[in-house]
């Protein structure tokens, strides 16, 4: 039941396994989107209970890091003969993200989408995201969904200090920052949303995989 | 109540264990004793299990003074150990009575001691894990003069040693094996001869996070000018700043990354570079995976 079905309309995912010292496997793809859709398949395989024991995956950008591996060199010579299917539109309802979109970099990061500072709400809580992978500190989630003509640069000098719960974006990511930090990202907005909390299960209001909308509060 | 009090917080003690594997997609790292094998020791010494959670002091020690009569053990740098101002063993169980000062004083040749007592340090885990990760904020707060904490119920006797094999601190020198990749391509071709010849020291600014070396600069490939994008970063990597200049990463490393790691230091030689003083020589060795 864990293999994937062969999508014929789409190219196979080129997949390319890196050592990373003695127990590790650094796997490479050519998109964020495969990045996801190997990590996904990494899960399933996981919890089918094919895939060998493994202490941490890890995607990010480009690539999935598994670490902790007894023979990496086995697993990387199993990998190359994988089949990932697409990343499978998500059933089930997203994460809501509630957000006062009153960020100290509003104004700017309007001015680069080229709209009025009070359609910036209704353009970012209109889209849905995707945690691509987490980072920075515990809780930070990458989101990916912003449209290649939304995307912002950092800003050119990094904040000394971030709220935590600020909204914020930076490339192709939007993020909410889990707790106050130094932070270089464009800050749109605010939510009260608690992304990391030790004590609850999951600590993570955003993992790995997680759809996430947000919605305009006043 | 079993708690141990503060007497001298030293210059960084932290409460630490085997760490918190198994969140790092979370952003959380693996943390817990960056030299294990003095954590592990001295865990046994005392007749803990392994996860017990022991006391990781930096350069001049720590003074507890337990409310409780309890089986204590030192390991790690070498350091005079005092019970109310008398001298007592290192790397031995020792008796330390209800209401005694225990002081672990200044590192001898390395830099951190591991401090095991009965029971275990009791505070409670974040994620299955009591120790510090200085980067994420997680566990319990490093120790501060005057604060409490608690101590766990003995599970085991302790046995006694007649000897604890133990090796020196790296006070010559400290060698980093090292197993190239995944990213030794963003380098010149030549990288890899210039890392194993260069002579590199132990920078001051090194910590809990990362080993941070003064030396030869590394060059990147001309074809690598620009930014990695943010990847898995594992125990031991050895990242490369814009400056150059290699960075082993330390139990409290972030989990992505976005500078290339030209090749990775096994985990077992992980535990000298903890106990490295900054000035220490260090020389990379090339080995295969």
């Amino acid at each position: 039941m864990t293999t994937p079905a062969v999508n014929v309309d789409t190219p196979a995912m080129e997949l390319r396994a890196l050592p990373v010292g003695r127990h590790a496997l650094l796997v490479e793809v050519a998109t964020g989107e495969d990045a996801q859709a190997l990590h996904a398949e990494l899960l399933r395989r996981r919890a089918a209970g094919a895939l060998p024991p493994v202490r941490e995956i890890v995607p990010a950008a480009r690539t999935v890091l598994l670490d902790g591996l007894a023979d990496p060199q086995a697993l990387a010579a199993d990998i190359a003969g994988w089949s990932v299917p697409p990343l499978a539109a998500a059933g089930g309802e997203p994460v809501v993200v509630p957000v006062r979109y009153d960020g100290a970099d509003l104004a700017e990061v309007a001015e680069l989408w080229g709209v009025a500072e009070e359609e910036v709400a209704g353009v970012h809580s209109g889209l849905e995201f995707r945690v691509a992978f987490c980072g920075f500190s515990p809780g930070f989630g990458y989101l990916t969904g912003l449209p290649k003509r939304l995307w912002v640069p950092r800003r050119a000098t990094p904040r000394t200090t971030v709220p935590a719960g600020a909204v914020a974006l930076a490339g192709p990511y939007t993020g909410v920052y889990p707790r106050s930090s130094p932070g270089g990202w464009q800050l749109i907005g605010r939510t009260d949303a608690v992304l990391w909390d030790t004590g609850r299960t999951p600590a993570a209001l955003l993992s790995p995989g997680t759809r996430v909308r947000f919605e305009v509060v006043a | 109540m079993n708690a141990l009090t503060v007497v001298r917080a030293g210059a960084l003690t932290t409460v630490q264990d085997l760490g918190r594997p198994g969140h790092a997609h979370l952003g959380v790292g693996l943390s817990g004793a960056l030299d294990r094998p003095a954590h592990l020791l001295a865990n046994r010494l005392v007749g803990n299990p392994a996860e017990c959670a022991t006391l990781e002091t930096t350069v001049n020690g720590v003074a507890v003074r337990p409310d409780r009569a309890v089986t204590v053990a030192v390991t790690g740098t070498p350091c005079p150990v005092r019970v109310d101002g008398r001298p007592v063993a290192w790397g031995a169980p020792v008796r330390v009575p209800a209401g005694a000062v225990l002081d672990v004083g200044a590192a001898v040749g390395g830099l951190r001691a591991y401090v095991a007592f009965g029971g275990g340090v009791a505070v409670e885990p974040v994620l299955g894990s009591r120790s510090r990760d200085l980067l994420s904020g997680l566990g319990p707060e490093p120790l501060a003069d005057g604060a409490e904490l608690p101590l766990g119920v003995p599970l085991g006797l302790s046995r006694g040693v007649d000897a604890a094999p133990w090796p020196a601190p790296p006070v010559d020198g400290l060698v980093l094996p090292v197993v190239l990749g995944p990213r030794d391509d963003w380098f010149t071709p030549d990288a890899p001869r210039a890392l194993a010849a260069g002579a590199y020291r132990v920078s001051p600014a090194s910590n809990r996070i990362g080993l941070r070396t003064e030396g030869p600069a590394l060059v990147r490939a001309p074809s690598r000018d620009g930014e990695l994008p943010s990847e898995g970063m594992v125990l031991g990597a050895v990242q490369v700043p814009p400056d150059g200049l290699p960075v082993v990463f330390l139990a409290d490393h972030p989990t992505t990354g976005g500078y290339p790691v030209i090749g990775v230091v096994p985990g077992a030689a992980l535990a000298s570079a903890g106990q490295a003083v900054p000035g220490t020589p260090v020389r990379f060795v090339l080995v295969r995976a």
